[in-house]
């Protein structure tokens, strides 16, 4: 088969996988997080954690909430990693030290999973199963909790109640996110992925020295690590490494999980406001920024462009060649625009305009899907955006899904589109005014300046993924990387409870002749038109000291 | 009142966080280990490769270099392609190190990684006596976590007749054997076909012994 076919299949595989997961997984994920009727595992979970299932939480109390479990696992996680050296299966691994365990603690409770560690020969088998992989799943959850509550402020009226933060959380994990984990990660072990606790397994090598495995339960973090769009590994290569991704099909499976439910998510969204089609046209903008993005990166990779040809080929730097560069793209593409930054290959070594693209993707907000959730709700904020834009231009008072659009609801959208930027812009920044800081990349240049760039796009957007050459495990990297993860995932998520709770207080409006049609090609295309004016007008300055001038240079 | 709602809502915290640590982070992966450990053992285990008295010799997943103290290519034995994985501090650690896997990380028109390409492609055309366009391009740049096991297949052709005048047998042996550690894609169209060093050299070792 030629390498263009096993290509063009490769898409055509992960996008029949996902349109065909859609309809039974979004209406699925409605129905758990709408059903009246608690399991009767989880009214236990409910006695233990001494809440009232039934009580229904203004949007404030369900932020509150958000913020006691965000804060509980970032304690609980630092302390796991400060002790680990005490916990069992700690394979002699020394604690980690004060800087860089709070950096990680943040990273996994922001879903973000930016790494400053090498995780083979930083932590115990223990640390990351009851640390890491808890986070992955709590995170995850937490994402998709509030991206409800934000769908729920649009199908109530005249209440200022949401929902309850607990049950939404238990419900996602107990029915979603551990069914599904237990269901990949054994078609992950099963296709060559390890999952055993045996400690110092030492290989013999036939030539050089003897050298010490490390297997870890790598299988059961992969699945939720994909899964929940969070992108932490086992070991430091990530997605690039074999144990994490031995082959062609696991590539293509942990593209899938990472994709899924934020894809499936607008169906989740149109079941639960009464309108398929709202749903369908949201996941139109989704997979159109997906395609075309994918399209962009795919092309300058295989054309090897901004690639010196005196030297030879070298795009295939940074990657493996049991997935070759097609798959790798793929991967790039997916990754950069969820929230998940996990990595098949170095982003840091695409060429100028393919990694590039990495980085304006997660600019985007990560939309397109986007995180688990996060996507779903950053996405429907630009709407909210785009009705209003809309309804300028004609004169009327904006409405979507029979919501009026007020100075309240602007306020809070305007503060949701502003915040991310702020942190990326900011943040970047400071780090090139500190000389002592930029000494810290690998590359110099602009390719230097887009690795500061990118470093804090990823943390600000929760992203994770790196252009790795910045050696980031310095306390100034560790604390301003924390706060920009902090910043990037929970002022956001303010915003967003705050319209969801202002938006449920009012009457519907109904619909009249003067109202735009949200569900239509129309509004898709001023969406799609929004994203990229709002992305490209604040980012455009940043990016063209980065990879536009590097890419346009050579 | 308000003090009070607060700390219920943190108590609350506290034993949620608790109670999924025990779920999620103990027996959701002591449940998947057990399954594993039953159903796939070698493939959870590591895809490990032992040897007739039972050592570990390899894992068919991780690159190994097959050069001397100096980090010159053993002509004898297929080469693996370049590999960030190693101990920048130790002289004779020349990749593929378990415990430090990862990329180089510099861009594409890095003057440094220009260097080291060219360089690379200058000793592979000597070594293997073709000419510098040639060279295969996985053979002069480093994989992203450093472990690939993997080369291309025509990379795997180019080093054959080398690996086959070192061990002083016919090049149609090891072309067979290229052939018998050559894996396709996945299904048959996902990823890429690439010659697995490591089995590679493992059955030459077993099927045709130098001594060293």
């Amino acid at each position: 088969m030629s390498d263009t076919w096993a290509g063009t299949l490769q898409v055509a595989a992960l996008i029949l996988l996902l349109a065909v997961s859609y309809r039974p997984l979004g209406d699925y994920m409605a129905h758990l997080l709408t059903a009246k009727k608690h399991l009767r595992a989880e009214k236990a979970l409910y006695r233990t954690m001494g809440v009232d299932p039934e009580a229904d939480q203004t949007w404030g109390v369900y932020l509150r909430s958000v913020f006691a479990i965000s804060a509980v696992g970032v304690l609980l996680l630092y302390l796991i990693l400060r002790v680990q050296h005490h916990l069992m299966m700690a394979l002699g691994m020394p604690k980690m030290q004060a800087d860089l365990a709070y950096n990680t603690a943040a990273s996994f409770v922001t879903n973000t999973d930016w790494q400053n560690y090498y995780g083979e020969n930083t932590l115990g088998y223990l640390a990351q199963m009851i640390g890491l992989t808890v986070q992955n799943f709590v995170s995850a959850a937490v994402g998709i909790a509030v991206a409800v509550t934000l769908i729920r402020g649009f199908t109530r009226n005249r209440t200022d109640r949401l929902g309850n933060f607990w049950v939404d959380l238990t419900r996602i994990l107990v029915r979603l996110m551990l069914p599904f984990s237990v269901v990949f990660a054994l078609v992950l072990i099963a296709s060559g992925v390890p999952q055993s606790l045996g400690e110092h397994l030492t290989v013999v090598h036939t030539v050089n020295g003897d050298q010490n495995l490390y297997t870890a339960a790598t299988g059961s973090q992969e699945a939720v690590k994909l899964l929940g769009t969070n992108g932490g590994g086992i070991f430091d290569a990530n997605s690039a490494h074999p144990f994490e991704n031995p082959n062609g099909f696991t590539n293509l499976i942990e593209i899938y999980l990472l994709l899924v439910i934020a894809f499936s998510l607008p169906r989740t969204f149109g079941k639960m406001v009464g309108s398929h089609k709202q749903g369908y046209t949201i996941l139109a903008v989704m997979a159109t920024i997906w395609l075309g993005s994918l399209a962009f990166s795919t092309y300058f990779e295989l054309h090897r462009h901004g690639v010196d040809l005196a030297t030879g080929h070298a795009a295939l730097e940074g990657k493996e060649v049991r997935l070759g560069l097609p798959a790798s793209t793929l991967f790039m593409t997916s990754t950069t625009l969820t929230s998940t930054g996990a990595v098949n290959s170095m982003h840091d070594s695409y060429s100028p305009f393919g990694g590039g693209a990495g980085m304006v993707n997660m600019m985007l907000g990560e939309i397109a899907p986007g995180g688990t959730g996060s996507g779903l709700y950053g996405m429907l904020v630009l709407a909210v955006i785009t009705v209003f834009v809309a309804g300028l231009m004609v004169g009327r008072t904006p409405e979507y899904l029979g919501k009026k659009i007020r100075p309240a609801e602007m306020k809070y959208a305007a503060l949701y589109i502003l915040t991310t930027p702020a942190i990326v812009l900011t943040f970047a920044g400071i780090a090139m005014a500190l000389p002592g800081e930029t000494a810290r990349m690998t590359n110099s240049g602009p390719h230097g300046f887009s690795e500061v760039l990118y470093a804090f796009t990823s943390m600000g957007n929760n992203n994770g993924s790196a252009f790795a050459g910045l050696g980031g495990n310095t306390t100034w990297w560790n604390t301003a990387g924390a706060l920009a993860m902090l910043f990037g995932r929970f002022l956001p998520m303010i915003w967003v409870l705050a319209l969801a709770g202002s938006l449920a207080r009012q009457q519907p409006v109904p619909e009249s002749e003067g109202t735009l049609k949200t569900a239509s090609p129309l509004f898709a295309g001023m969406l799609l038109g929004t994203v990229l004016l709002v992305v490209g007008l604040t980012y455009f300055p940043a990016l063209s000291l980065g990879p536009l001038a590097e890419g346009l240079h050579r | 009142m308000k003090l009070g709602a607060a700390l219920r809502r943190h108590t609350a915290a506290i034993r949620a966080m608790a109670v999924f640590t025990v779920i999620l982070g103990i027996a959701y992966p002591l449940l998947i280990t057990g399954i594993a450990q039953l159903a796939f053992q070698g493939k959870a285990d590591g895809s490990l490769i032992r040897d007739g008295s039972g050592r570990i010799v390899a894992s068919s997943l991780l690159c190994q270099q097959y050069v001397d103290s100096n980090g010159d290519a053993l002509p004898q034995y297929f080469q693996a392609r370049p590999s960030n994985a190693s101990d920048s501090s130790n002289a004779e650690d020349h990749g593929c190190n378990y415990t430090l896997s990862g990329g180089g990380n510099r861009g594409t028109g890095d003057p440094a990684l220009k260097q080291t390409i060219r360089d690379r492609i200058a000793a592979y055309a000597k070594a293997y006596h073709v000419e510098a366009a040639q060279v295969p391009e996985d053979a002069v740049t480093a994989s992203g976590s450093g472990e690939d096991p993997g080369i291309s297949v025509r990379n795997a052709e180019l080093q054959a007749p080398v690996v086959a005048a070192a061990r002083g047998i016919d090049p149609a042996l090891v072309r067979e054997a290229v052939k018998d550690n050559t894996d396709g894609r996945s299904l048959g169209f996902l990823g890429e076909e690439y010659v697995n060093v490591v089995t590679l050299n493992l059955a030459l070792d077993k099927t045709y012994p130098v001594s060293r």
